[in-house]
């Protein structure tokens, strides 16, 4: 077991963990976010994106350890005081989804792209997002989402 | 039926046909929607599968002592440790027997392995970290045995047999007309040979679930399905009445068929019945990869004859489909294939020959399109060979022959609802305009279209029925109870909307309690395009009773006669009076009126079919569309990007006109990654694309926008007309693609997926 102690979604979180043990099960079986999915354990599907110091990562990739006084921000983080953050209304407005599994992956990339590129093009989300499977709804609301939360100057 | 809601006009609609957004979608979107491997529970326990590590072979030795030992380790489960060990599919969903098509596999193998992956033991631990290690200590001796990798050696004379039976899984025929003499006099005759390959799901959310014996003593599974009715299955297994099991469906993460046949559900069960506690099973992708029936592929031969003018006279098919080890659906696939196979199209002399054979390879069952996808790639590229042949227009040719209200498919059925296929060919046309322009000097630039249809609603001899509970609460809000697994598509949804209209409720008021065996009444599985037209109708049959009841004791209360009455918002209005719902329940209390009803519907009945196919109806009805793509090759690399790509089908009536557009844009880029990237690579049975690094789907920056044109006849059998659009995008993508090819380079690419690898061999032939 090793001691990490880390900030999750603003709070500030110690446990003991095994050395092996990936960030993405940190967070939904030591902490309960389930919001974050599995969805390959290859670092393929991008169901289990999450910030890292802000930056996207797949949490499948990393190991709790090298979350180590980092600060972790995950999809529950991002609605407050039960309202959708903007980039989510877009989503929802655009029906960017259909069985929801790829979503919250899916809109912490696309956060991760906008504050990187709060105007982007089409062509610039479509490969921005090119990390992030979703088998339902061939992209194209996920795409107009993205494009309509920055139109609407949406801060990420 | 009340036919004045059904055929009121679409402008008085309040609910119904409007872009709604889904009530399940801020949950989703917030992370807090709880899927199947999402629920803990106290003192919950893990499990997973040892499975094979070759394809075939007899099982020798199984020691399970060391894994036993091992602290954390709580039990581990062999083949004989099971009551019932054997999985039978019948007709999933309602049992009803269908002996020729009945399938068998144990549910742990104890003698014999058949596929690379199959499950021998089942190991349950205290954490998954035990797990891991406790699998590898399951000691498990295999004699390996010959391989048979491909349908038609499966076939040959002594071929090594899958199963003791042989290896001839299922056969099917149609017959009609004088083939023969059809292809001796027609102007024209084209051949093909096509071929396409496995493909998985792929959805995103892998195979979960977790399971518990609840208060009641019942074995309850939450798990991700698309068929609750499950519980008879596992039930059979574990020797238990049925009503002594229980599944749940949450929100499932897809299901595209893969969810159709069991998955974690007998092991979950086994293991919570042998421990007595809380017992989660989440597969891996790698296990979700190898393990869960694929869609199969199939070889088809076509020889289709016509007249000078390009009228259709003769199809002479043959279908060889690879069903993989265990039987599953394969049968019902093959059969669907065989009645889609000459397309949505008018032909007096049909031959048909289908065969699905064991093999070694991963099994095949459900998969969107169930059969009636693959068929596409055949019949339309016949039909464009046969314009090509005839110097005529493609459309034109396939106006021609386009089936009509009243035609007779191959199979027998008379189509009875109107057939909008030409339209559907124009509108995908009118909205193409001109054909773009290569973007450089070594491109090319292809068009074409591609027409097909499919059935939505079960085989009508299998008897199919939904049941719903509608239901006013004492403040006017609305419960709707019924038991569709919502996978994704929005079927609970549309079951408010549907309710909320008739009844005159606020969508907001509403709440559709759905996916329980036990507290929902069983609608079903969500597979074969059905449940809007099922669960949807026994939704609209129960509302409609309710509705009916409600203005009845308002008329005899108020004294305005009933015709008079209509339902709103709040309130039954009436000549003389508004009626705030509130009141209106109270009358009915007072009254002894019910204020809520069990709508139960029927679907169209049919004789059971033989293996010669002939006679009546088979489905419920069919769905028409024509997909057209614009294609760009690049000739020194034969990479191949879809430039544009249109969508049209006639959906009868959108209920909800943004999940019609969802499914359509999702269906069609599921087929684009069949026709160009996805393959399940298998080697000797050994299965080489076990993880999604390599088993390509599409990504974001693969496809363009799909522009789907929704057209509304309004002559589906569904509620409001609505015809079912689940299941008919996937199909046409397979063809248009490699037409849409062929029209850039000149030769058609006949086997799938249509790679770059491909295309450059195709140039080559062509230089050649």
């Amino acid at each position: 077991m090793t001691r990490i102690s880390l900030t999750v979604n603003g709070q500030r979180r110690e446990a003991d963990v095994e050395p092996r043990t990936l960030l993405v099960y940190f967070l939904r079986e030591h902490l309960g976010l389930t919001g974050t999915n599995v969805g390959c354990d290859t670092s393929t599907c991008g169901a289990c994106t999450v910030h890292l110091d802000g930056e996207s990562v797949k949490s499948c990739t990393l190991l709790a350890v090298q979350a180590d006084g980092r600060e972790v921000t995950t999809i529950e983080a991002l609605a407050r005081d039960g309202e959708l953050h903007p980039l989510q209304e877009a989503f929802r407005r655009n029906h960017a989804l259909q069985c929801g599994y790829c979503t919250p992956g899916m809109v912490m990339a696309a956060a991760s792209l906008l504050r990187e590129r709060p105007n982007p093009t089409e062509e610039e989300v479509r490969e921005g997002l090119e990390g992030n499977l979703c088998r339902c709804t061939g992209y194209q609301n996920i795409v107009k989402a993205v494009l309509d939360a920055a139109a609407s100057g949406a801060r990420v | 039926m009340n036919d004045e809601v059904r055929t009121s006009k679409l402008d008085e609609l309040r609910v119904v046909h409007r872009p709604l957004a889904r009530h399940d979608q801020a949950e989703k979107i917030a992370g807090t929607t709880r899927y199947a491997g999402d629920l803990v529970l106290p003192h919950m326990l893990h499990a997973r599968l040892v499975r094979a590590q070759v394809p075939s072979g007899r099982i020798l030795r199984r020691d399970v002592s060391a894994a036993r030992e091992l602290p954390g380790v709580v039990d581990v489960l062999l083949g004989e440790d099971i009551p019932n060990n054997e999985i039978r599919v019948d007709v999933p969903g309602q049992t009803i027997e269908v002996q020729p098509l009945r399938a068998s596999m144990q549910v742990l193998a104890t003698d014999r392995v058949r596929f690379h992956g199959e499950p021998i033991a089942l190991v349950v631990a205290d954490s998954e970290d035990v797990l891991a290690r406790a699998c590898s200590l399951v000691e498990v001796e295999i004699e390996e045995l010959p391989v048979v990798s491909d349908p038609a050696a499966a076939l040959a004379e002594g071929a090594p047999l899958v199963h003791e039976t042989g290896n001839l899984l299922a056969e099917w025929t149609i017959d009609r007309g004088d083939v023969d003499a059809a292809l001796a006099e027609a102007a024209v005759v084209v051949e093909g040979e096509y071929r396409t390959q496995f493909v998985d799901h792929a959805y995103l959310e892998p195979e979960a679930g977790v399971g518990w014996i609840d208060d009641d003593g019942v074995l309850t599974l939450r798990v991700a399905t698309q068929v609750v009715e499950h519980y008879r299955d596992v039930a059979r297994i574990l020797g238990l009445p049925e009503a002594k099991v229980r599944v749940i469906a949450p929100y499932v993460g897809g299901g595209f068929g893969g969810k159709e046949d069991m998955t974690v559900e007998p092991y979950i069960a086994l293991a919570v019945w042998r421990t007595r506690r809380p017992v989660r099973m989440q597969w891996t992708r790698n296990e979700s990869l190898l393990a869960r029936p694929k869609r199969h592929r199939m070889t088809m031969r076509y020889r289709t004859a016509a007249a000078a003018d390009g009228s259709l006279l003769a199809q002479d098919v043959e279908i060889l489909a690879d069903a993989g080890a265990y039987a599953y659906l394969s049968a019902l696939v093959l059969l669907y294939a065989t009645v889609h196979a000459c397309g949505p199209y008018r032909v007096p002399n049909v031959k048909i020959r289908s065969r699905a054979a064991y093999t070694n390879n991963p099994p095949a069952s459900a998969f969107r399109g169930f059969g009636g996808m693959q068929v596409v790639l055949g019949y339309e590229s016949q039909m464009d060979a046969l314009a090509r042949r005839l110097g005529m227009d493609p459309g034109e040719v396939r106006k021609r022959n386009a089936l009509v209200r009243g035609d007779r498919l191959p199979v027998g059925q008379e189509l009875i609802t109107e057939v909008q296929l030409p339209q559907t060919i124009d509108a995908v046309r009118e909205r193409a305009g001109p054909k773009p322009q290569p973007s450089g000097p070594r491109r090319v630039v292809g068009r074409a279209i591609a027409s097909n249809f499919q059935s939505y609603g079960r085989l009508v001899w299998l008897n199919d029925s939904a049941a719903a509970w509608v239901g006013f609460q004492a403040d006017g809000s609305l419960t709707v109870r019924c038991g569709v697994p919502d996978i994704g598509g929005g079927q609970a949804f549309s079951l408010g909307q549907i309710a909320a209209e008739v009844l005159g409720v606020e969508l907001e008021r509403v709440t559709v309690h759905f996916g329980d065996s036990a507290l929902t009444p069983l609608a079903g599985t969500t597979t074969a395009t059905r449940q809007l037209l099922m669960s949807g109708n026994a939704v609209y049959e129960a509302a409609t009773a309710l509705r009916a009841n409600l203005l009845a004791a308002v008329a005899a209360a108020t004294g305005d006669p009933v015709e008079s009455l209509t339902l709103e918002p709040g309130a039954v209005s009436g000549p003389t009076r508004r009626v705030p719902i509130e009141e209106v329940l109270a009358i009915c209390r007072r009254g002894n009126v019910p204020v809520e009803a069990l709508g139960t519907f029927f679907g169209p009945k049919g004789r059971p079919v033989t293996r010669e196919l002939a006679g009546e109806r088979i489905f419920p009805d069919f769905t028409f569309g024509t997909h057209l793509a614009d294609v760009e090759v690049d000739l020194d690399t034969g990479q191949v990007r879809v430039l544009r790509y249109i969508a049209a089908h006639d959906v009868g009536r959108a209920i909800n006109p943004k999940s019609v557009e969802g499914q359509i844009s999702g269906g069609v880029v599921q087929g684009l990654g069949q026709a160009l990237l996805e393959e399940l690579v298998v080697r000797d049975g050994v299965n080489l694309t076990p993880g999604l690094f390599r088993y390509l789907m599409p990504t974001a920056a693969d496809v363009p926008d799909i522009e789907a044109v929704v057209l509304e006849s309004g002559e589906g059998v569904g509620p409001f007309g609505a015809r079912g659009i689940g299941e008919p995008p996937i199909g046409p993508p397979i063809a248009v693609i490699p037409l849409a090819v062929a029209d850039a380079i000149g030769v058609q690419i006949t086997a799938l997926p249509v790679t770059p690898e491909r295309v450059l061999a195709a140039i080559a032939s062509r230089r050649g």
